[in-house]
């Protein structure tokens, strides 16, 4: 696998050669493909190295690629202050049991965001202290930006509980 | 000592020192307060006055943003990036294009780019007069929220001449901008231009040294650096806690190598220094306004939108007359590019701070993702941090700096 030039990829190369799936910079994007049970082993590593020091989890996102095995890709986007370099970290999770560490014990930025995630793909990060639904109700039923949530489905809206 | 019945009084101290029974209590504030800017609600936990704990409750906005972008074409996304920060739309539209660009990998011709930047910084202007406007007017200070708003309403005039429409502009394209900006938009721009620097020195003389208005920011909602970093805070709220970190500068995008500017910054972190930054950034924004004026006009007519083939829209007399062209311009009415498969992320400065883009395409006309990173909903995260053992009545000055809007934190 190549670091395509990029010491944040070089460096994760070096430190986790089992770990680490696959690499690109496509438009120039340094990107890392991680095994979802260590990525928060490898986002320490991305955080506390002095040379690469990304002092900030900037975006956590997820992508349902449906049909695909396994399913859900969690996509990091981190960003160094300091050195002004970014790299994409992405780790995938079987449909089966959705479930990877979280990053909360690292960055606090990574709390709303996991939340999200949950709220909106369904997918479960262990070690979150709060893991509840941020931008739907607590009644709604199912992640809506599954692919197979239909666009068009309409829920019910859940009555003031006590 | 005895009392004047000869019966001894009960000593006063004990009734001091003996702790008093008081109970937290919890309000709810929201979601339909005049002063949380869209619907937001705050489960505050208080003793007495004094903030405890907060819980932030988001959501009452959401519309289903992403879930939208990924149903339509790629074009169809743009007037939904309209809708996410409708106090700054172009910063969005210009945002969501350039990341399309990026992926597609399409370089856009030199006179749109800087009509892109001027936009985006007129976008800009009426952001921050929106905040430091309604910021004065939730402290009770009714006259200067009538400047700003006067002053926002002048930049608006001006985003009617340059893109029709006042508020949801929908102006930026994938490869361009709608039009050629009218020959009358460069006079009318330093008209109003003069006008609103007018109204910045009148507000500034109202309040930035105004004893209440200090009194009620200086000190309030401080956040460090280091606590920033950790909540990926960005924007205004970052450079006020003294990094001076601008994508403008870090990663420049468009023309904004080019242009003479400077990036404020403050030394606590506290609503004030919030407040002077915003008010510096809007002065830099003028500056970079001119500017641009100056180079559209010595670059001269010249196209606004890029030839290339899977973005470009045929001139309308082409249509009308040959095949091949109306083909074409059915097929890109009606299915618009085929963005090539792969991912892309592109940052750009809005005035909240880093807004950025997320998109993931599998070579079809429709996006597989189109992620957007809010930095209001980033940004609000910090809040029960900034207040607790802080004033009721600091919440608000503190949410109106950290300048939360619905639509983009909800999507």
């Amino acid at each position: 696998m190549e670091d395509h030039g990029s010491p944040a990829l070089r460096a994760l190369l070096t430190s986790f050669p089992d770990a680490i799936f696959g690499t690109h910079a496509h438009r120039g994007d340094a990107t890392a493909l991680v095994d979802a049970d260590r990525v928060d082993q490898v986002l320490r590593r991305l955080r506390d190295d002095p040379e690469l020091a990304f002092e900030m989890l900037t975006d956590l996102t997820c992508v349902d690629y449906l049909g695909e095995e396994p399913r859900f890709e969690v996509v990091y986007h981190l960003y160094s202050v300091a050195k002004n370099h970014r790299v994409r970290v992405k780790a995938r999770v079987a449909e089966a049991s959705p479930e990877l560490p979280s990053a909360v014990p690292l960055w606090a930025s990574a709390d709303w965001m996991e939340r999200e995630v949950w709220d909106l793909y369904g997918v479960r990060f262990r070690g979150h202290p709060d893991l509840r639904r941020i931008l739907l109700y607590d009644g709604f039923e199912g992640h809506p930006l599954r692919k197979d949530y239909p666009k068009e489905k309409r829920q019910p809206l859940v009555g003031p509980r006590n | 000592m005895a009392g004047l019945s000869g019966r001894r009084e009960e000593p006063l101290e004990d009734d001091f020192e003996r702790d008093l029974h008081t109970e937290h209590q919890i309000l709810n504030m929201g979601p339909s307060h005049p002063a949380t800017h869209g619907t937001v609600k705050f489960l505050i936990e208080l003793d007495g006055e004094t903030i405890v704990d907060l819980d932030i409750q988001v959501g009452y906005l959401h519309r289903g943003f992403e879930k939208e972008c990924e149903a339509g074409t790629w074009y169809q996304a743009i007037p939904y990036t309209d809708r996410l920060n409708y106090n700054s739309a172009i910063l969005a539209n210009v945002g969501f294009c350039l990341a399309v660009e990026k992926l597609l990998g399409l370089e856009t011709p030199e006179r749109c780019q800087w009509q892109r930047v001027l936009a985006s910084e007129l976008s800009r202007l009426a952001d921050h007069l929106t905040r430091c406007g309604a910021a004065c007017l939730e402290l009770q200070a009714m006259t200067p929220f009538l400047y700003g708003i006067e002053a926002r309403e002048l930049t608006w005039d001006l985003m009617e001449i340059l893109c029709g429409a006042r508020v949801t502009s929908n102006y930026v394209r994938i490869g361009g901008v709608k039009h050629e900006m009218p020959a009358s938009f460069p006079a009318a721009c330093r008209t109003n231009i003069a006008r609103i620097r007018a109204l910045l020195r009148d507000f500034d003389e109202v309040v930035t040294s105004n004893r209440i208005f200090v009194d009620r920011l200086k000190g309030t909602g401080v956040i460090s650096r280091e606590d920033c970093l950790r909540y990926a805070v960005t924007g205004p709220i970052l450079r006020s806690a003294g990094e001076p970190l601008d994508v403008r500068k870090a990663e420049p995008y468009l023309t904004y190598a080019e242009l003479d500017f400077d990036v404020p910054i403050g030394e606590v972190g506290d609503n004030y220094d919030r407040y002077l930054v915003c008010v510096e950034e809007m002065q830099q924004s003028l500056r970079i306004v001119e500017q641009c004026l100056a180079r559209l006009e010595k670059l001269g007519p010249g196209p606004v939108n890029s030839f290339d083939p899977r973005v470009r829209w045929p001139a309308k007399g082409r249509v009308f007359n040959q095949m091949e062209e109306l083909i074409q311009q059915f097929k890109s009415v009606t299915e618009g590019p085929r963005v090539p498969a792969g991912e892309a992320y592109l940052a750009t400065e809005s005035a909240n701070g880093e807004l950025g883009f997320y998109l993931v395409s599998d070579g079809s006309a429709v996006p597989v993702k189109v992620r957007c990173r809010p930095p209001s909903f980033i940004n609000l995260r910090p809040m029960p941090m900034m207040l607790r053992g802080a004033m009721l009545a600091d919440l608000i000055p503190t949410f109106d700096f950290i300048n939360m809007v619905g639509g983009e934190c909800d999507r």
